[in-house]
């Protein structure tokens, strides 16, 4: 009978799996980050200088969407749209429930930048015959962004650890693996703990590189 | 040139139920220098700002060069024209704003430069070349890297009109450009703007220095409530006002 593996053999046993499961936690956290940034800037914008209609239209998603748990929405578009018709694999359930989630949140922060920039900014910008696009682009969107670093940082921070709901599902993410390699060891603890830690490593990351963004735009 | 420059008719305009200018009539003649005075809620600057759009306006036509701005009537209907149009018209004119109003995260030369990249379409070298002169010609030429939060008051101003004339409006409009200034730094950017009226700009400002509105205006505006209560040759006005409410005004302004 061959000795009891150490924690470390077993890690290096398990680690294609646990590697695979990372991978697909970055995935899910990239996409639903990125794509919730796009659709939450343009409701930002709506929320901000849209028409009553469309501004009420836009509250209407962001106050239903925030007030709804995160694994609501994560069970929600895995079951009810199948049921809908919509066939989507559980990945991609995912990673849209993340997206919507994601958009809501950064609807509300651009929304709060845009609307603490002095209004005498966007009559700057109007007077010298710049679109509204323009104004965006060039005056109004880059002091927003500088605004709402911090919260948008910590939006992507909260998108990586909704991430693991995504095992309820069945997606095969870091916690969903760690379990599974659990059910083969028995060692609990020490393979949480080291799930634990490579949620803060990418965490960690995202932080850093939201400091590094947040200096590199700051004023000199 | 012939005709007037700026034809402002019939101009209405409303906050809710409170109606802030009830009616003005105004023309303005290729390279005169119009100063507005009147007390504060009397309209002088919403005027301003139903120039170039900033404000919208229910009743009347405001036309430069006979051009309609902002709306245009077609079959009785009066219409707001599209974005892109009223844009355009901005560039028209040059504004200068009470709180300067640069972009905090672009320099003097940068916020000087970016209208002439979007809006004129020059490019990078064009631009900075007449950037910089123009900053030269505020006095802020070693100051174009530096960004407004490194700059007092009245340079920011300078930058700002700057930023406003580099655009070549055919129209300047200075609205209480030294109000937010401390008394030290008025002298400087009144500096600047009496040569750009040396160089003949038309300009309309909004302003509270009488001293500087009797020396360098060719005509004064008296805004009372709404309606233009006076105007004329500011030594005659300035001496002899014609009406009650012209001579109190008068009075309780400071001339300094």
């Amino acid at each position: 009978m061959n000795p009891p593996a150490t924690f470390s053999e077993l890690v290096w046993l398990a680690r294609w799996p646990l590697l695979y499961g990372l991978g697909t936690t970055v995935a899910i956290s990239l996409l639903a980050i990125i794509g919730g940034t796009v659709l939450g800037t343009l409701l930002g914008l709506v929320l901000t200088y849209g028409s009553r209609a469309s501004r009420f239209g836009a509250r209407l998603y962001t106050d239903f969407v925030r007030g709804t748990p995160v694994l609501v929405l994560v069970l929600a578009s895995f079951y009810i749209l199948g049921v809908a018709g919509l066939d989507l694999s559980a990945f991609q359930a995912g990673v849209l429930a993340l997206t919507v989630f994601c958009s809501s949140h950064v609807g509300e922060v651009t929304r709060g930048a845009l609307q603490s920039i002095h209004k005498g900014q966007g009559e700057a910008a109007k007077a010298i015959g710049l679109t509204f696009s323009q104004s965006f682009r060039h005056v109004l969107g880059p002091q927003a962004l500088r605004l709402a670093l911090p919260a948008l940082i910590n939006t992507a921070v909260e998108m990586v650890k909704a991430s693991t709901l995504l095992s309820v599902i069945g997606v095969a993410e870091l916690l969903l693996r760690t379990q599974e390699v659990i059910s083969r060891t028995f060692q609990s603890l020490e393979f949480y703990l080291l799930a634990g830690f490579l949620y803060f490593a990418v965490n960690y990351a995202i932080e850093r590189l939201g400091r590094y963004v947040e200096r590199r735009t700051s004023l000199a | 040139m012939h005709g007037n420059l700026l034809e402002i008719h019939g101009l209405h305009k409303r906050y809710g139920s409170v109606e802030v200018l009830k009616g003005v009539d105004c023309n303005v003649a290729h390279g005169e220098v119009i100063s507005i005075i009147g007390s504060s809620g009397s309209g002088k600057t919403t005027m301003l700002r139903c120039v170039n759009m900033l404000e919208e306006f229910e009743g009347g036509t405001i036309r430069i060069d006979g051009e309609e701005i902002g709306y245009a009537t077609a079959g009785g209907e009066r219409r707001r024209k599209p974005e892109k149009e009223i844009a355009r018209q901005r560039a028209l004119t040059g504004m200068a704003f009470q709180q300067f109003n640069l972009f905090p995260h672009m320099t003097a030369l940068q916020n000087v430069t970016l209208g002439l990249r979007l809006v004129k379409k020059m490019s990078r070298e064009e631009s900075q070349a007449l950037g910089e002169t123009w900053l030269d010609r505020v006095g802020l030429l070693s100051r174009k890297d530096h960004y407004p939060s490194g700059l007092s008051g009245g340079q920011q101003q300078r930058v700002a009109i700057a930023r406003a004339i580099a655009m070549s409006p055919r129209l300047m409009l200075f609205d209480e450009v030294t109000s937010a200034l401390d008394p030290e730094l008025v002298a400087e950017v009144l500096q600047v703007v009496r040569s750009l009226a040396d160089d003949g700009m038309t300009m309309l400002l909004v302003t509270h220095e009488m001293r500087f509105a009797y020396e360098v205006s060719s005509r004064v505006i008296f805004m009372n409530q709404g309606r233009i209560g006076e105007e004329g040759n500011p030594k005659m006005m300035f001496a002899s006002p014609k009406t009650e409410r012209l001579a109190e005004f008068l009075k309780s302004s400071r001339f300094d």
